[in-house]
């Protein structure tokens, strides 16, 4: 088993890797609080889970974009967008679409979800699958606000005054909102859970930071 | 450090594991793969220079145009802040997101950084508050958002290539430059290197 600051009694800092004796409140350092595990993290991961999935349903409903050419006007939303591109033959971009405002963003709700719940409720789930999904949730987190910068771009760029024009939709803001409460959620996940749980339950990693820093202490002989 | 203390300890910031430093070694976690200990990368020369012309071409790529479009007889301009404030009315709130996550926040971590590191490049006492500056800089990462911005206007292009003739302006290369720069300067950084120099 890898020795952690944890299971030797210490504290390890989340900022700049410092490690400090287990009472140590702020690093000295680089001046960051120190927790050995951050027990809060888990109820702010779950607010911001569930404020980004409240702000992805007005996402979908309301229009992202409002195209009009020449006396032509029309919104479409998210998906009303992609089945358009579909029936005009675009089926690559509207797959593309599809996958990064429909798919990526669930699949983040489902992910967020599932290593919150594990994590909390020890699940059957290995260290190395919780993991990979932190870092995927991680790496593609960011990258669904893709979409509103393409809005953006189309909005600012397609303004032929009376012959063609482009406008973002409130569902722009929806998206937006959504993609940085889900950032938030995942950012608050203290990532450092996801190996504790694999540890035999005398170490719940989830009370009392002091007290259960006492019982890994007594369960632990120093290692190594 | 005296010869009989006993070896500096560090801890990995995403799994906890603990690591005994080995003096001017690479450390890397053994379990889950982060980067703890960069030697080559020391807070040096290099990295100030690539902080100083990113923050050359934030500059450069405000001013310039950044996609122009041609369809009939009529040419229009893009530049980033048009872009950024494409929303107006009620969606302006959204404007100002766009906004910072383009441009204001990407160079306000360039500002950070130029101001924590150019002190300890030029060998002089660090400025006040440096340790929050970096900490600030290190904390706005993930929100500074300049890479998914070029790819976006890439998606952008090929969604009206069919409609209307698109050319990227200069702002765009500027831009895509800074993009690697910022990549480079994450590359450059060995945040232990830097902590440890700014504790001194």
């Amino acid at each position: 088993m890898t020795r952690t600051a944890r299971s030797d009694g210490k504290v390890g800092c989340r900022r700049c890797a410092a490690v400090w004796p287990k009472e140590t409140l702020r690093c000295t350092r680089c001046g960051a609080r120190l927790t050995s595990r951050d027990r809060h993290s888990l109820t702010l991961v779950w607010f911001w889970w569930l404020l980004g999935v409240l702000a992805y349903v007005p996402a979908n409903i309301w229009p992202m974009l409002e195209t009009r050419v020449l006396l032509d006007a029309s919104e479409d939303t998210i998906i009303e967008g992609a089945l358009k591109l579909l029936t005009h033959g675009s089926v690559g971009i509207a797959i593309i679409i599809l996958l990064a405002s429909v798919a990526v963003p669930i699949a983040k709700f489902a992910i967020i979800a599932w290593l919150a719940l594990t994590v909390q409720y020890r699940l059957p789930s290995g260290s190395k699958a919780r993991h990979r999904a932190f870092e995927a949730v991680e790496f593609v987190g960011r990258w669904s606000m893709i979409d509103v910068f393409v809005v953006a771009i189309l909005a600012s760029l397609v303004q032929f005054s009376v012959l063609a024009s482009v406008k973002p939709g409130p569902a722009a803001f929806g998206f937006a909102i959504s993609v940085i409460f889900t950032m938030l959620s995942a950012l608050s996940f203290d990532s450092r859970l996801i190996w504790d749980a694999d540890l035999p339950e005398e170490d719940v990693p989830l009370a009392g930071q002091s007290d259960d820093l006492a019982a890994v202490q007594k369960s632990a002989p120093p290692q190594g | 450090m005296t010869p009989n203390s006993p070896p500096e300890q560090i801890a990995c910031p995403t799994c906890d594991a603990i690591y005994d430093v080995q003096p001017g070694a690479r450390l890397s976690c053994e379990r889950c793969h982060t980067r703890l200990i960069d030697p080559e990368a020391r807070v040096g020369l290099r990295l100030l220079l690539v902080s100083l012309l990113s923050a050359a071409l934030i500059f450069g790529a405000v001013t310039y145009p950044f996609l122009t479009i041609k369809r009939f007889w009529m040419t229009s301009d893009a530049t980033i802040i048009d872009t950024a404030l494409a929303f107006d009315g009620p969606l302006l709130f959204l404007s100002i997101i766009v906004l910072a996550l383009i441009l204001l926040l990407p160079a306000l971590r360039l500002a950070l950084t130029i101001y924590v590191v150019a002190p300890l490049v030029l060998k002089l006492r660090p400025l006040p508050l440096a340790k929050g500056a970096f900490g600030w800089a290190e904390r706005l990462r993930p929100w500074s958002m300049a890479e998914i911005f070029i790819i976006g206007c890439v998606v952008a292009l090929t969604k009206i290539i069919a409609m209307a003739e698109v050319t990227f302006g200069p702002a765009f290369y500027m831009f895509a430059g800074l993009v690697i720069l910022l990549w480079a300067q994450d590359k450059l950084l060995c945040r232990y290197s830097l902590w440890k120099a700014l504790e001194k």
